[in-house]
């Protein structure tokens, strides 16, 4: 088990491979969907975004609603492959400099994580409510108005993952150990 | 002939919805430890025991098993020995989003075309059945999209027979990868025509963990499934293990003598399902 303290250098990049087990804790900031497709149009038309996210890494979530005396509602990763036609422009265009979902990702997400040396990680899918109490802080920074799509800044501490993609060009999906029935 | 106020309907519904989201069925949680005894990789065993963690921690009450509190999908079976006083689906709809609100979950539906959520998690998609005797069964399945985008139908040939059923499951799970959030309880659906089939899918995700079809022929095509899929490598999360799925449930009806429809949907672990009876 790695930990690892945000931002995430390329000093750390360097020692992490695909499958690798990691705790980090620091900065991270929400993004799906609708966050997504907003921070494109933006960048397609020139715009400045509300928050500064180079070198940052974008967390797929999207919380449920905190309850009165919590900091935030459950918090697990969601399918990372919806963000693939939007990644590569971020990773390029923004400089973020890893991601946090679930599941595999497109050729092209691949190939740029490996150009602009940046990282892709698995969290567990379906623990929203165990995620929920590793998150110290959140601060809704972007895009309000769509609720559980919006940009939330996160503070977690330890919050566990699994390196997928690493900048090496390893892919930890890609070793399965198969067996005969 | 008994009479069933809408506000019992809202009321019970509500309730399913809340208490859905935060306690996992026992049987799942059982299959997570038995799992776990049986991974010998590291990682795959504690993740089965996290999940087992996740199930403690929701059923507290505060934070829902999952983010993605889905969308409501309500079997709904109503007596025939009673009448209800205005409109049942109204009804239904107004407990979802209640529940929704006052439980804190996530509303996550939204227009297929211009994606504005209705901030309601409504409508919920009910399937009603008439049912003999007094009383109303509502049973709800929060499914969450993980699981459900990976899920499919195949309008296969006769010819195909249960050698093309199998590779169609096999190709659909193993496309389901990680992002489905194994292991998965796998409804298949086969017979009927193109609408029967998927729900017929969607019913047998309710089947109690464990039990195999009372066909011969069905459970033995289950038992196969079960071992086939579980030697993909997936495992949990789809980190690597041999607990890829943790149940295959085939339901079959009659179809036509020129058709063989077959449904896969998939269920994520967080197999989330309650009933009621009014």
């Amino acid at each position: 088990m790695t930990k690892i303290t945000l931002p995430l250098t390329l000093e750390i990049m360097q020692t992490l491979h695909a499958g690798d087990d990691v705790l980090i804790t620091g900065v991270i900031y929400t993004a799906r969907d609708a966050a997504h497709k907003r921070i494109t149009e933006m960048l397609v038309a020139g715009k400045k975004l509300p928050v500064a996210l180079k070198g940052q890494l974008i967390y797929y979530c999207g919380p449920t609603p905190t309850k009165p005396g919590q900091i935030i509602g459950a918090c697990g990763p969601t399918t990372s492959g919806r963000m693939d036609k939007y990644t590569p422009r971020l990773l390029e265009d923004l400089g973020i400099k890893g991601m946090i979902g679930k599941g595999e990702r497109s050729k092209e997400v691949k190939e740029s994580l490996v150009k602009n040396q940046a990282v892709y990680f698995s969290a567990l899918g379906g623990l929203g409510a165990e995620y929920a109490k590793l998150v110290t802080a959140c601060e809704c920074v972007a895009f309000e108005e769509m609720g559980p799509e919006a940009i939330y800044k996160l503070t977690v501490e330890n919050f566990y993952a699994v390196v997928i993609n690493d900048i090496f060009g390893g892919d930890h999906y890609t070793k399965k150990t198969t067996c005969t029935p | 002939m008994r009479l069933v106020k809408l506000s019992e309907i809202s009321k019970a519904v509500q309730k399913l919805v809340i208490d859905a989201n935060h306690y996992l069925p026992y049987d799942m949680v059982d299959a997570f430890k038995t799992a776990a005894d049986n991974e010998k990789e590291k990682r795959a065993k504690n993740i089965l025991y996290k999940l087992v963690e996740n199930y403690k921690t929701a059923k507290e009450g505060i934070f829902p098993l999952c983010q993605d509190t889905g969308i409501a999908v309500v079997f709904l079976q109503v007596g025939d020995d009673l009448r209800v006083d205005g409109n049942i689906y109204d009804a239904i709809n107004k407990g979802i989003e209640t529940g929704y609100a006052e439980g804190f979950l996530r509303k996550s539906i939204a227009d297929p075309l211009t994606r504005i959520n209705t901030n309601t998690n409504t409508p919920a998609i009910i399937h009603t059945e008439i049912i003999r005797g007094p009383q109303i069964k509502i049973t709800l399945m929060t499914k969450g999209a993980g699981a459900e985008n990976k899920s499919a139908l195949k309008m296969l040939s006769p010819a195909d027979g249960i050698d093309g059923i199998k590779d169609f499951v096999m190709d659909t799970v193993g496309k389901a990868g990680a992002a489905a959030c194994p292991p998965f309880v796998i409804g298949v659906g086969i017979g009927g025509n193109f609408e029967t089939a998927p729900l017929l899918a969607k019913k047998a995700l309710l089947r109690d963990l464990g039990l195999f079809s009372k066909d011969k022929t069905t459970a033995h095509l289950e038992k196969t499934l079960l071992k086939e899929i579980n030697c993909l490598g997936l495992g949990p999360l789809g980190l690597g293990g041999v607990t890829t799925a943790l149940a295959v449930n085939v339901e079959t009806i009659p179809c036509h003598i020129a058709s063989l429809p077959v449904a896969v949907n998939i269920q994520c672990h967080s197999a989330r399902h309650k009933t009621v009876i009014i």
